[in-house]
């Protein structure tokens, strides 16, 4: 399985992600994609990762949403390719229109960065096949525009069609006000799209790679993405 | 072909959450300015542009809007066109 991490300028979780995929999946093999480039490198998967692209001017993710590799990575997508944003990640997608909402300001105004209690809705590839429905999943967050945000209708359809992959919870996977610190629409921390390929989630899976390092529950993020590309 | 100057305001929409205009809201309050309500914070981009008209102007503002300058998710914009002096027609 070959895996491609984006990197736009700003971008500071992309080492992160590729050794996430190089060092933490057996036989995975992980490639840096420049945002100026055209070429995905005939990978199977595309991981946009966290950072300030574009310093987060305008809007974050709204520069690197439009640029060159993001028109192959939407045409990848639309083929039905899985990517993944993560925390800037997710808001390019938002950006790009991959994925429905926004990612707005933290209701607190402060940048949170800390351990979060996830719970895992949905346990289907290609991205968390690898966990069971209901999981508790300790994964950092580190943003200052994380409160998830879209209209009423659309946060119905979200969760009527099962495509809120995690929402933010307490140690014993209670979703409640006080464990969704940044103030998200209904508690959500990830969803996915309609054909369940492109999914963004604001926490970090890949700091959450070794239990020497607070937690190895990310790992289960890059495994379920192996086992989906892993040769039959 | 008309220089214009292009004044793009863009605010976040009603009832979505605006935690800066709250704080500026509360800070105002605090300095004793007590008829203060709603404030709400946006940001101003300004540019120059290069059309045949103004209606021509506004139609690509607009459009500059919809795709990168506001998020319609969260985002009201308003567009202000004025050609600038000394421009020939």
């Amino acid at each position: 399985m070959k895996v491609g991490v984006v990197t736009f300028p700003g971008s500071n979780c992309d080492y992160d992600c590729h050794r996430a995929v190089q060092d933490g999946v057996e036989g995975a093999e992980a490639v840096y994609l420049w945002h100026k480039e055209h070429d995905l490198q005939g990978v199977d998967a595309v991981l946009l990762p966290g950072g300030f692209s574009y310093g987060d001017y305008l809007r974050c993710g709204a520069i690197a949403a439009h640029s060159p590799i993001m028109r192959e990575v939407k045409a990848f997508a639309d083929a039905g390719g899985p990517v993944a944003g993560i925390c800037n990640g997710f808001q390019i997608l938002c950006e790009a229109g991959l994925l429905p909402g926004a990612l707005i300001r933290n209701r607190t105004l402060k940048f949170i960065s800390r351990p979060a209690f996830l719970c895992v809705e949905q346990a289907e590839a290609p991205f968390t096949s690898a966990y069971a429905v209901g999981d508790v999943l300790t994964i950092p967050v580190a943003h200052g525009e994380g409160c998830y945000s879209a209209d009423d209708a659309t946060l119905d359809e979200l969760e009527a069609t099962g495509r809120v992959v995690f929402r933010y919870c307490d140690a014993d996977g209670n979703v409640t006000a006080e464990a969704n610190r940044n103030g998200s629409a209904r508690g959500i921390a990830g969803i996915r799209n309609a054909a369940g390929n492109v999914l963004g989630l604001m926490p970090h899976p890949e700091r959450a790679m070794d239990a020497l390092l607070g937690s190895a529950d990310g790992a289960g993020f890059f495994r379920s993405l192996a086992g989906h590309l892993a040769p039959t | 072909m008309t220089e214009f100057q292009i004044e793009v305001r863009v605010t976040p929409r009603r009832g979505i959450l605006d935690p800066q205009g709250k704080a500026v809201g509360g800070a105002l309050a605090s300095l004793g300015f007590a008829g203060v309500s709603e404030a709400r914070v946006g940001r101003l981009v300004t540019f120059h542009l290069r059309a045949a008209s103004d209606e021509e102007a506004r139609g690509q503002a607009d459009a500059m809007c919809r795709q990168l300058l506001a998020n319609p998710v969260t985002e009201d914009f308003d567009v202000r066109v004025q050609a600038l002096a000394g421009s020939a027609p």
